[in-house]
């Protein structure tokens, strides 16, 4: 009887549900019982890590600096001006190119003097012609890959300008241009130094995990304290957030090569540096490539949360058209983000894919082909550029579509939101009273009616059962850190949004990833949706979810299942093209049906992947969550957007990111440590 | 080990180049004058119009996305010059302690008054969902809570209050003084764009809703009209020291202020006294609002408008 318990894990676990419910029923809820909540004794950690952040910044080893406008030495913190150092350069590589695209002075007023340019007026660098950036692009396509990428580089381009966005996406665009390098460089340098030395690896490990499960807004106001306000400071959180994928990546691509290829590298007589960069580099290329890819989406989905603290551009614009309620317009500055997204995605894999030819042998011409035909482009689009000056008058659109003053589908878009309003809101409003009486508010007020001690059993108890001892502390350690705060209700209650929208997204992804598994096209097909939604900014379907279903719950949840379905599919997919085709044909020839086929043989040997999508289920929906305090939520995000206005705001949003973090990190280690017996047990590990 | 020290050294010279950038970038990024740009229409024409006039005067503008209440910190540091419009009830805290802190000074205020309270959209009024508004009995009748619940509301009617931070507990506590708490409650929306959805769905549910609103805003030109409650005196909030029994009353005549970093007088001069001379009156802040938000111009032209038509106002600034 006994060793049957011991072996069989369903068991357990209903044997521990008892247990849980047991201890929830017993427990009296009352404030003095420590049973049912744990003391406030991290109560002041928050105002500590505020302490810290601002005595480094104010105090801690002070410089005298000549202040030209007082005509006195002031005091400011070494860190201080070193961050400060930092943004300027930043902001320098940005205005470039920026000014590149858009014209502008700024970057040469570094060089020539200020005082010069301004004496001087007619001195002006001019912007480039929008049709030289679209005939430059699709050469650069067409270079890299062929007519299709030219095509798609072209038609988006066009789009931009088009559309009158041409200079908040050239905004953007340069914002990114700077950002994803410094990215790809730093996640690529600490990820052959993790690979290099495991202590390193050891130590970059939480960094990271915190890092990319942080919400981005808990780190937002620290950003603006240590690096100030603006395009830089937005590049800087955005490099915060963009770096760990790469690094990840890039580690788990050099692990991947085997030892052979280092050897034959050795045997060549490589030396270190061309042993990194001529074997093992080229060699981990596709996981590299994954990283890039990874980068230049992540910055993106950035762009409008990096407008908080000063970036410029789509972002700026996007938040601008929500707040006043115009979806439509919001709505065509989203796809505008999604056409950069997709076109330097594209370009980045191109660029990465393309065989270097080492033997030909080219003449000045041939080498410079490219260069040459792009100067002569430049040349013509401003020869057009004039010419229009004369035929436009006021605004010469063969030169310059300026903001908002190209075509329009908004009122279109608008009008296909209102239709929905119109035609589903009576039945939506039924659905959302059903909801929240017999669905939400139920659920909330069991699981702000739960003892801190049941809560340990059931989170410390599953630990135990998948993965010994060991489990079970950690989870139980990084539960007991909020559980110490005085946030332990609010985590309850984000708890109880992020346990609706998992089971509901993941429910969704498992579906419909099955359903476009099933053929090659619609796979391709699905994961250019997940691409787009990925990039698509998450603020813009915030307003209209509120039209439909009002200031609660139920909206925050509806936001954060649409974006958190993106990895159920994703990991679904990819979970169910790995099981091999010889198991299907195996299968298929004891006779099994299709059904039987998908539930005994596919869905269980892709589970343990599909289980690290739910993982990423869990993050992306923590976000959106974290999001939904601009909707109106009592969680742990209403604390950490209100704090962009409090006094101690950095200590204590970074504090509830932590904990937002931690959660993620706890079920992390629950499900990687499952995935990896079951994958153990399978053979497939 | 070679390697390893390679790539510190890599890193460390990305760093280096980005930071040896800024001795040079910083003569340059000095001279702009730096204005923030909110989420709101009357603030982001009010800072085109500011960026504009300054440009007249010959200085270089850049005008930079920032957020409300964290801009005065920006402000204080000398990353940002100026803010131009804040409000009493929502952003003096912000403001005050920023200030407290050293850096940032007060530039006077606009002539516009300012109210921010609870009110009802016209509508509800016209319709008749709850009679006798806009005095604040009205709210005790049972018949006209029920006009004003929604599912999570629990029966009771709701007041739609901005985010938490704005005012933490004043509304639910002048619902407490108004002994009115049995009735209503209070939902904390999480930003202004969603109290505007919410006038928007709840014309279309055809409930009536209470939100937190204030005036000059672009809501005046569909119209609507604020709760008048008991009315303010100093120090009649729980938060101010008052009682149960005193708390019920309403919010002030606000204030509408400037404010600007304490170097900004001596860098621009003739900047800072046009920041201080500046006073939009409700008219004005209504006509930058309203350039935007119904007749549809971009924010740079809405503000070149508004300079044309105010000439004379803004060449007594000027003065």
């Amino acid at each position: 009887m006994f060793s049957r318990f011991k072996n069989s894990r369903p068991q357990q676990f209903i044997f521990l549900f008892f247990i849980f419910i047991f201890s929830y029923l017993v427990v009296p809820q009352s404030e003095d019982s420590y049973l049912w909540r744990l003391p406030s004794l991290f109560k002041d950690f928050p105002l500590w890590i505020n302490n810290v952040i601002y005595s480094a910044l104010y105090d801690w080893f002070p410089l005298k600096v000549w202040d030209p406008v007082f005509e006195m030495y002031e005091k400011k913190a070494a860190i201080r001006e070193f961050t400060r150092a930092i943004s300027s350069g930043v902001l320098f590589l940005i205005t470039f190119i920026r000014e590149i695209f858009l014209g502008g002075v700024q970057t040469m007023s570094t060089f020539i003097s200020s005082s010069w340019l301004n004496s001087n007026k007619w001195f002006i660098w001019p912007a480039l012609p929008w049709t030289a950036v679209v005939a430059g692009g699709m050469l650069l396509g067409y270079h890299l890959q062929g007519v299709r990428l030219a095509l798609l580089a072209g038609i988006g381009a066009c789009y931009l300008s088009i559309f009158g966005q041409w200079e908040p996406s050239m905004q953007t665009l340069s914002f990114v241009l700077i950002t994803a390098p410094i990215c790809f460089i730093f996640g690529l340098s600490l990820g052959i130094w993790g690979y290099l030395n495991k202590k390193v690896e050891a130590a970059l490990q939480p960094i990271l995990n915190v890092a990319q499960t942080m919400p981005h807004f808990s780190f937002l106001i620290p950003v603006m304290v240590l690096f100030g306000i603006g395009d830089h400071a937005g590049a800087i959180a955005t490099i915060i957030f963009a770096t760990p994928p790469m690094v990840r990546l890039t580690i788990l691509g050099l692990k991947k090569i085997s030892p052979e290829v280092v050897e034959s590298g050795l045997m060549s007589g490589c030396n270190k540096f061309q042993l990194l960069f001529k074997v093992l580099i080229p060699t981990a290329r596709t996981d590299i490539l994954i990283g890039a890819n990874q980068v230049i989406m992540q910055c993106l989905a950035m762009t409008v949360i990096a407008s908080f603290i000063g970036a410029k551009g789509l972002g700026f614009n996007l938040k601008l058209a929500l707040n006043s309620l115009k979806i439509g317009k919001a709505a065509e500055i989203g796809i505008c983000i999604v056409i950069i997204a997709v076109v330097l995605d594209k370009f980045s894999l191109a660029w990465a894919n393309k065989q270097k030819n080492y033997f030909a042998n080219l003449n000045f011409y041939q080498k410079n082909k490219n260069l040459i035909l792009f100067s002569i482009i430049i040349f013509i689009c401003s020869i057009f550029s004039y010419i229009g000056s004369f035929y436009f008058t006021g605004i010469n659109y063969l030169y310059f579509v300026p903001y908002e003053k190209g075509i329009s589908i908004s009122p279109l878009l608008d009008a296909g939101v209102d239709w929905i309003w119109e035609t589903f809101f009576y039945y939506l409003n039924n659905f959302n009273v059903f909801l929240i009486t017999n669905v939400l508010v139920p659920m909330k007020t069991a699981y702000l009616g739960m003892p801190v001690v049941s809560t340990f059993i059931l989170v410390m108890g599953a630990g135990f059962i998948v993965g010994g001892v060991r489990s079970s502390l950690v989870v139980g350690s990084l539960f007991l850190f909020i559980a110490l705060s005085e946030y332990w209700d609010r985590a309850l209650i984000t708890m109880y949004m992020a346990t609706f929208a998992v089971v509901v997204a993941t429910f969704i992804g498992l579906v419909v990833g099955s359903a476009c598994a099933q053929n090659s096209k619609s796979t391709a097909f699905m994961l250019f949706i997940c691409d787009f939604f990925q990039t698509f900014p998450s603020f813009v379907y915030l307003i209209p979810v509120i039209l439909l279903f009002g200031i609660t719950d139920t909206s925050v949840l509806l936001a954060a299942i649409v974006y958190a379905t993106i990895p159920a599919t994703r990991y679904t997919i990819e979970g169910l093209k790995s099981v091999p085709v010889s198991l299907h044909e195996a299968g298929s020839m004891s006779g099994v049906s299709r059904i039987q086929r998908w539930t005994a043989i596919e869905i269980p040997l892709a589970f343990p992947h599909i289980m690290l999508g739910i993982n990423q289920t869990l993050i992306f929906s923590l976000f959106m969550i974290v999001l939904g305090a601009l909707i109106g939520t009592e969680d742990l995000g209403q604390i950490i957007m209100g704090a962009l206005s409090r006094k101690d705001g950095a200590g204590v949003a970074l504090t509830l990111g932590i904990f937002i973090s931690f959660i993620c990190l706890a079920v992390d280690h629950l499900i990687r440590t499952w995935s990896e017996r079951q994958k153990k047990l399978l053979g497939i590990a | 080990m070679k390697i390893r020290n390679s790539i510190i050294g890599l890193i460390a010279a990305v760093v280096l180049v980005l930071s040896s950038f800024a001795n040079i970038a910083k003569a340059a990024s000095s001279d702009p004058i730096r204005i923030p740009v909110l989420n709101w229409s009357s603030q982001v024409v009010m800072a085109n119009v500011i960026g504009q006039v300054y440009e007249e005067l010959g200085y270089n503008v850049e005008l930079v996305p920032a957020e409300s209440a964290s801009r005065y910190e920006a402000v204080r540091n000398g990353d940002l010059q100026l803010a131009h419009e804040t409000w009493q009830s929502t952003m003096a805290k912000p403001m005050y302690e920023a200030m407290d802190k050293g850096g940032l000074i007060d530039a006077g205020s606009h002539a516009a008054p300012t109210l921010e309270d609870m009110g009802v959209p016209n509508w509800v009024i016209e319709q008749n969902l709850c009679p006798g508004l806009p005095s604040w009995e009205a709210l005790k009748s049972a018949e006209c809570q029920k006009n004003f619940a929604t599912a999570d509301s629990d029966g009771k009617g709701r007041w739609l209050e901005g985010p938490y931070e704005w005012h933490t507990d004043v509304m639910p506590n002048r619902l407490k003084g108004l002994g009115l708490d049995d009735q209503w409650m209070v939902k904390f929306a999480g930003s202004a764009d969603a109290l505007w959805a919410e006038l928007a769905a709840a014309k279309k549910e055809g409930r009536g809703t209470v939100i937190f609103n204030w005036t000059p805003n672009f809501t005046d030109a569909e119209g609507f009209t604020f709760i008048e409650f008991p009315p303010f005196s100093q120090g009649c909030r729980i938060e101010d020291g008052g009682s149960v029994e005193t708390t019920g009353c309403g919010s002030p005549i606000g204030w509408l202020k400037k404010a600007a970093n304490i170097k900004f007088p001596l860098t621009h001069p003739s900047a800072y006294k046009f920041l201080t001379k500046m006073e939009a009156t409700a008219g004005q802040i209504g006509e930058m609002a309203n350039n935007v938000d119904n007749l549809g111009m971009t924010h740079a032209d809405a503000a070149t408008a508004f300079i044309s038509n105010n000439r004379g106002a803004v060449d007594e600034w000027l003065k």
